[in-house]
């Protein structure tokens, strides 16, 4: 214990406690989270404002390269048509993303059951990952009927694998002598599973869901290609391919923004669940900080 | 004249040693011998040292005791029970790892709980084990934060804590303050003395410090490496409580003395083994 300064009087406690601790003021662009934000925004302004620029500049027609301007326009004007196919789009990729997270953390759980098991089954989670999507698209669409089945079929297929592989290296990343310990207090596979093995796999888990987020994007869009389905239950995919035979560029910009957005979304989404659900314990949370 | 009665057996019989090891040896699949067959008896109560350079099979020695590792050859049993077979008797046995081995997902409080929840203890009983065991290592205050919060010596008195509150009669520690600074070794050697005389604890301590080892310990092993084996036996026939000034006194030179060359010797052996 430190004895007070003899040449002070010694405060009282309650003087203390009165004192407000105040906290060191950062000025608002210094705070990382505000820089998440602003720096990111800034460098678009300015592309956008090139992109703008150089159309004015070199006059160039709308149907090359329509100016942001315009494509904002027919964002607006076309608006409920690009909607209804955004929500196909949104709901073909959460539908997707959702089967592929299910299934995959199912098949993770069979693979660390034993080494036998994935041993056997991992080639072929490899050629699922390997084999173009497509490819196999056409048939998927032959074998299942109901068209928004089929394509909810072929984006989970493409978004499957990094959930497999990176749930089950989770699984398996577990702390040796932690281990040990559930050992010496003969731990049933069940408690080991639930108490040890998907709390450790969850930071592995997270990575594979980020991935596997924006691929299940890429995979609804490319089976709406592959499936050209028109009408009510048209996607974006749809809206890009029918603006690419009419010419109109302004409107497939429009949609190709508005995919774009949705990835962005997606991945932002997943970015917060994890942070969410890892706040405070685990390393990849604190280095932001 | 009358038979004399045969003594009665419940008190003449003394209590069987805690731990009997019995020609334990322990050979790796690639040959490697990591540890010559051991004969160890240690009886209820002792605090019992492995002392010795690294490679010496300590580790292995304790990992045997604990089950985590099988001998190749002889048997280990825990108050004359086979050590797989701990369970059936109404003895317990506790390990505390190198490093924290803290689960960095849960609460202080669930992390010491642990052991009790795999058990199925009800969650009640089991809150107040828990309270119990961390006032026991002072950590009352803590019960609530994550693991990382603590510094490295407040996470080994968890992890202390973890192993106590099972109530075990036998604690395995394994180099358990290795990591920490001098001074936080020093306090918790301290505290760990006053747990096992609180408790009436057998302790087996796995170190490469001599004045760890004398410190704490009733009876010190040496052990040797390349090949792992038991050397010498040592008592400590110091009274308790030891304190700091224990640590100065002319006793701790000399049993320090002691065990320095009895670990000379036995690393000098193990050089010329390597030759």
């Amino acid at each position: 214990m430190s004895t007070p300064h003899p040449t002070r009087t010694a405060i009282h406690k309650s003087a203390l406690d009165a004192v407000k601790k105040r906290k060191p003021r950062v000025p608002l662009l210094h705070q990382p989270r505000i820089q998440r934000v602003v720096y990111p925004a800034l460098v678009g302004l300015i592309l956008l404002a090139l992109w703008q620029g150089t159309v004015t500049a070199l006059e160039l027609p709308p149907y090359l390269v329509p100016s942001p301007l315009l494509m904002f326009e027919t964002l607006v004007a076309d608006w409920t048509p690009l909607s209804l196919s955004l929500w196909v789009t949104v709901k073909i990729t959460l539908l997707s993303f959702g089967a592929a997270t299910v299934t995959g953390v199912l098949i993770s759980f069979l693979f660390v059951q034993s080494k036998l098991i994935e041993t056997a089954l991992f080639p072929y989670a490899v050629l699922l990952q390997v084999t173009p999507i497509v490819a196999v698209a056409p048939l998927i669409i032959i074998w299942v009927k109901d068209p928004m089945g089929s394509m909810v079929i072929c984006a989970a297929l493409v978004a499957l694998f990094p959930i497999i592989s990176n749930t089950t290296l989770g699984l398996r990343s577990i702390e040796p002598d932690l281990q040990s310990y559930f050992k010496l207090n003969r731990a049933t596979r069940w408690q080991t599973l639930v108490r040890l093995r998907i709390p450790s796999a969850l930071p592995y888990f997270f990575g594979g869901l980020r991935i596997s987020g924006g691929l299940a994007l890429i995979g609804a869009v490319v089976a709406e290609f592959v499936a050209g389905t028109g009408g009510t239950g048209a996607g974006l995919a749809y809206q890009i391919l029918q603006a690419g035979f009419q010419l109109n560029i302004p409107r497939m910009f429009a949609a190709l923004l508005l995919i774009s957005l949705t990835g962005v979304g997606l991945f932002a989404l997943m970015t917060w669940l994890s942070s969410a659900a890892l706040a405070g314990w685990h390393a990849s949370e604190h280095a932001q900080d | 004249m009358t038979l004399a009665k045969p003594p009665s057996r419940s008190t003449a019989m003394p209590p069987p040693p805690a731990v009997e090891v019995l020609s334990a040896e322990k050979t790796y699949p690639n040959g490697t011998q990591a540890l010559l067959a051991v004969d160890l008896t240690i009886q209820e109560g002792e605090f019992v040292t492995l002392l010795g350079p690294s490679g010496c099979g300590k580790s292995t020695l304790l990992k045997m005791v604990a089950g985590l590792l099988e001998p190749t050859d002889g048997r280990l049993h825990l108050w004359r029970k086979p050590v797989a077979q701990l369970e059936q008797s109404s003895k317990k046995m506790a390990f505390v790892f190198q490093s924290p081995t803290l689960m960095p997902w849960a609460s202080v409080q669930t992390n010491v709980r642990l052991p009790l929840d795999l058990a199925g203890m009800a969650r009640k009983d089991a809150d107040a084990r828990v309270a119990e065991a961390l006032a026991l290592v002072g950590l009352s205050k803590f019960a609530t934060v994550l693991p990382r919060a603590l510094s490295g010596g407040m996470q080994m008195r968890v992890s202390i804590a973890r192993g106590l509150v099972t109530e075990p009669d036998l604690l395995l520690m394994d180099e358990p303050f290795g990591a920490l600074d001098e001074i936080t070794r020093h306090k918790l050697d301290a505290d760990l003395l006053d747990l096992w005389r609180k408790k009436k604890l057998t302790v087996i301590f796995v170190t490469h410090s001599i004045h760890e080892a004398v410190f704490l310990s009733t009876r010190v092993v040496m052990m040797a490496a390349r090949p792992g084996r038991v050397v010498e036996d040592f008592c400590i026939d110091e009274p308790y409580p030891r304190t700091a000034d224990f640590m100065v006194s002319p006793e701790f030179s000399r049993h320090a003395k002691q065990l320095q060359d009895s670990l000379l010797r036995a690393s000098v052996n193990s050089e010329e083994a390597l030759l």
